[in-house]
């Protein structure tokens, strides 16, 4: 297949390419950028651990074909911490760490930018909205409840910004 | 000098160590990893479930431009397999495939679509077999074996006897007898299996890095397989996402990257799809139990007699030994005076099973607490109540020589009776609504290693620099558990430093010293220990040298907030990295410390044929209850609420040890509820995450955890296995919850709506009749 010149947007930089136009996001993420924080779970966007930001937009990386995306502002999991300028961690990054959210950590980075999404059109949700928004990220160590409590810790330092340090109970 | 009040580590929210890279994209796994020159690995799988091979030619795919190996069966001879007893695997399939995705042949090239390609530029010849899908009819078969060295296609056999099962019976008032059909379930970790191998022919060596919990084994396997002596070979263990098991004994494609990697003389990596995981499986073995269970009036057992058939697919995995632990972990629950036990692990055309979360135990664990609770119904007996009347009374040794020190079951039985309402609830709630309970245990590591011999079971390494930065070396396998953060807690508290002076590299054969890998929940207890040990040995060194400068005595010393000080006169201190320049040997550039650990002696079990399944240094407990709502239209079965009360011994990081207990439930869950590997003649129906219905946050139930500190005798710090134990229990805690909602006992899982609804209907007529 003939190779075409793209650019892509991808965590505030310009990146450009030479590659086929069937080429996957997900796979020029990893492959062609070095970007492996995206994951490939599943290959049949069952699992959400190829999630990015497009435009803000949780999408799987694995359904979309990267020259199609040559306008989009894209946003992977090595952006969330350097989005914020400071090269911070974010608020989201720091509840996981602090409730355990990452066991494994295979599903965290597309878990990570799924709840990014809903805290930034969303910055009080209910547990019901938290845990519709992560539906389409499949995780398999944590039932989901340690994951959930990141996303309400998450919202606790947002509000509080409190230093990184574990939650009594 | 201020006085530094230090918290232990141990017992503390400590953030696992590794999080920040995991949180950020950071961390590495092994398909993340890329050398130069890295071909593209794909394996040839059997379309058939059995089949013999006539002829297989390669050379179509050997000169499609791009491929720079192909190998098959006829290179790789030597046979493997996780126990010594059931090496009957080789790396690529020569005579038969025994399996749909069997493995044939592999292919390294340039890229996946010239490996794909030359993938079907392999001409295979295939003489059909008849296949044998159903255990019951296969360990009948007398010909078209799978093995022909197993007869009736019998992996293996056990008949146990423990005490009078006959006279149990006789001394019962009441005795039932029912038959439990599981299905089989599937690990599915997140991450898909994937395997880096690179080959160095100048050297002669092999560096394989492997989304592996058994570094080790897998190190044995390779050196076995590849014909190579052990010191050319090394495994790396980078970041593991998820293993549950299956990731617990070699697989496949780390043979197979790494005899395309000495044949393309490149290096070779292989990551399997996800349908290809789903095949390669070694998942929980559907099983059938039939179990026959004797107690008196007023709710004592007396006799358990089980006849267990597991459906093992058709290569021996870890079968043997989840065989035996299916039968030995009937014991070190409750006090059971009499145990006949008969298991049957049969072979069938289908992926191997092998060792997942809760090992053997699991379904059994779910037939015997059904029928417990079965049996206090009729009886009249509160469920919690019946449990109080069986216990054991430790210390103590079970019929099968099964040594129990630490028993938190009371106290987890007491909690989730009181967390749960329980009084208030059961029969008491309205139709369609409902509450069960149940009990399970695991083994906190096997007593005995799957390679008998005198060896420690794990060494641990410790190196402290001049400047006091403890590191610690092992071969412990992080994989999401939190193995490394409890390494650099107990060692940090035997050390008494900060967290942050100690660091850890693990899982490294060439660099870390044995550990037999993260599987049978052995790593707190084993790892832990050993890890203990070898702060225990620096710290006396860091002492003797101490006390010599101090003019005092070692046991007069003690460390605490990076200071070393005097018990009798805590002003005298001196700085922990100025002691351990004291304590580094004349020539010496670091100080050293090892530690190592082995069960003792009296845990090891018994001396009978298949004792050395079961025993362990220490069992954890659990004891549940679960909330339903069951819609008697539909049969749709809701679970509202879990609670789990799990004796861990000592929670030494209660945030690994919560998540540990949820997924356990969780994953229980998914087994009670929806998941099930669906098979028609051989192939999967459903080898996807959606499909095989991994569920989502949407369907997970809020669980309550509730940490129960028994302090085992011999635990590190008291501490005990968290991670496998609450899986068995919540299985037959949903189905008493659904006979307390709508009167029905469920005795085949899944618990689909179907089900559910013809149990009631059933339930109906017969009650018209009466």
């Amino acid at each position: 297949m003939t190779k075409e010149l793209v650019q892509l947007r991808i965590n505030g930089q310009t990146h450009e390419l030479e590659i086929e136009a069937n080429r996957l996001l997900l796979d020029v993420l990893r492959r062609d950028l070095g970007l492996t924080g995206t994951k490939c779970g599943c290959d049949d966007s069952s699992c959400g651990a190829c999630t990015v930001l497009v435009n803000g937009q949780p999408q799987m990386s694995c359904l979309m074909l990267a020259a199609s995306y040559q306008d989009a502002e894209i946003t992977t999991i090595e952006g969330v911490a350097s989005g914020n300028g400071a090269g911070e961690l974010d608020p989201l990054q720091r509840g996981f760490m602090i409730e355990g959210g990452a066991q494994c950590g295979f599903c965290t980075p597309g878990m990570i930018l799924s709840a990014k999404h809903l805290l930034d059109t969303n910055p009080e949700p209910t547990d019901q909205e938290i845990a519709e928004a992560l539906s389409g990220n499949l995780c398999r160590c944590t039932g989901y409840l340690q994951i959930f409590a990141s996303v309400r810790k998450a919202i606790e330092l947002m509000r509080e910004r409190q230093p990184l340090e574990a939650s009594p109970r | 000098m201020g006085q530094a009040v230090l918290k232990s580590p141990i017992g503390a929210r400590v953030p696992m160590i590794d999080s920040a890279d995991k949180v950020t994209g950071k961390g590495v796994y092994t398909d993340d990893m890329a050398l130069p020159g890295t071909l593209v690995g794909k394996i040839l799988h059997s379309p058939h479930a059995h089949a013999r091979i006539l002829s297989i030619d390669t050379s179509a795919a050997e000169q499609l431009p791009g491929v720079k190996a192909v190998v098959t069966g006829r290179e790789t001879p030597v046979k493997y397999g996780i126990l010594p007893v059931g090496h009957d695997e080789t790396i690529f399939a020569s005579d038969k495939v025994r399996y749909v995705g069997d493995n044939v042949a592999g292919v390294a090239a340039e890229s996946a679509e010239i490996a794909e390609q030359a993938l079907r530029l392999i001409q295979v010849e295939y003489e059909v077999l008849p296949a044998w899908f159903d255990p019951e009819k296969s360990m009948l078969a007398e010909r078209d074996l799978i093995h022909e060295e197993k007869p009736h296609n019998l992996e293996k056999d056990y008949h146990h006897h423990f005490g009078d099962v006959e006279k149990g019976f006789e001394a019962a008032d009441y005795i039932r007898q029912d038959r439990f059909v599981c299905p089989e379930v599937t690990h599915a970790a997140l991450e898909p299996h994937s395997t880096l191998a690179r080959y160095d022919s100048e050297a002669g060596t092999i560096t394989v890095w492997s989304s592996t919990q058994v570094p080790y084994y897998l190190m044995l396997n390779l050196a076995s397989t590849l014909q190579m002596p052990e010191e050319k070979v090394r495994v790396i263990k980078p970041l593991v996402g998820g293993g549950f098991g299956g990731k617990s004994e070699v697989i496949p494609l780390e043979l197979a990257a790494a005899v395309l990697s000495r044949k393309a003389r490149q290096p070779v990596k292989i990551t399997y799809s996800r349908e290809e995981v789903f095949y390669a499986h070694r998942g929980r073995p559907g099983q059938i139990v039939e179990l026959k269970t004797g107690i008196t009036r007023d709710g004592s057992l007396t006799a358990v007699e089980a006849r267990i058939i597991q459906d093992g697919g058709a290569y021996c995995s870890y079968g043997v030994v989840t065989i035996l632990y299916s039968g030995q972990l009937l014991n070190a629950m409750y006090d059971i005076p009499s145990v006949k036990f008969d298991g049957y692990r049969v072979l069938t055309n289908k992926p191997a099973c092998g060792a997942m979360r809760g090992h053997g135990t699991v379904n059994t664990r779910f037939a015997f607490e059904q029928q417990l609770n079965r049996m206090a119904s009729v009886l009249g007996i509160d469920p919690v109540e019946i449990r109080r009347r069986n216990l054991l009374k430790p210390p103590c040794m079970t019929v099968n020589n099964l040594r129990v020190l630490s028993y938190g079951l009371p106290e987890c039985i007491d909690k989730v009776e009181e967390r749960s309402g329980w009084r208030e609830k059961y029969r008491k709630l309205p139709y369609g609504q409902g509450i069960g309970i149940a009990c399970s245990h695991y083994v906190s590591g096997a007593a005995n290693a799957i390679i008998r011999s005198g060896a420690p079971h794990t060494t641990v390494n410790l190196s402290i620099d001049r400047d006091g930065m403890v590191t610690i070396f092992t071969g412990a396998s992080e994989i999401g558990q939190g193995s490394d953060t409890l390494q650099v807690q107990v060692v940090a508290a035997e050390l008494g430093v900060d967290l942050d002076r100690v660091k850890i590299i693990a899982a490294d054969t060439a660099r870390t010293p044995v550990d037999l890998g993260s599987y049978s929940s052995r790593v707190t207890f084993m790892a832990g220990n050993a890890a203990i040990a070898a702060a225990r040995d620096v710290k006396n060194k860091i002492l003797t040298a101490a006390a010599a400068r101090m003019v005092t005595t070692p046991e007069n010393l003690v460390i605490e907030g990076n200071q070393v000080m005097c018990l009798d006169d805590r002003r005298l201190a001196m700085n922990f990295a100025d002691a351990v320049r004291l304590a580094i040997a004349d020539g010496a550039e670091t100080l050293e410390g090892t530690g190592s650990y082995r069960p003792p002696q009296e845990a090891t079990g018994g001396r009978f044929k298949g004792a050395g399944v079961g025993p362990s240094p220490a069992y954890s407990y659990c004891a549940q209850t679960a909330e339903v709502t069951v819609d008697p239209e539909t049969g749709q079965v809701t679970v509202d609420r879990l609670i789990a009360a799990h004796d861990c011994g000592k929670a030494i990081n209660p945030i690994c040890v919560e998540g540990q207990v949820i997924g356990s439930v969780w994953m229980g869950l998914g087994q009670a509820v929806q998941e099930e590997m669906m098979w028609r003649s051989g192939r999967l129906m459903n080898p996807g995450l959606l499909e095989y219905r991994s569920a989502s946050t949407l369907e997970s139930p809020p669980i309550d955890t509730i940490i129960v500190e028994s302090n085992d005798p011999e635990g590190p710090f008291g501490a005990k296995e968290a991670g496998e134990g609450s899986l068995a229990a919540t299985i037959p805690a949903v189905t008493h919850a659904i006979y307390d909602a709508v009167g029905v006992w469920i005795d085949t899982l899944p618990i689909t709506p179907e089900k559910v609804l013809r149990a009631i209907e059933e339930k109906k007529k017969a009650e018209l009749r009466r």
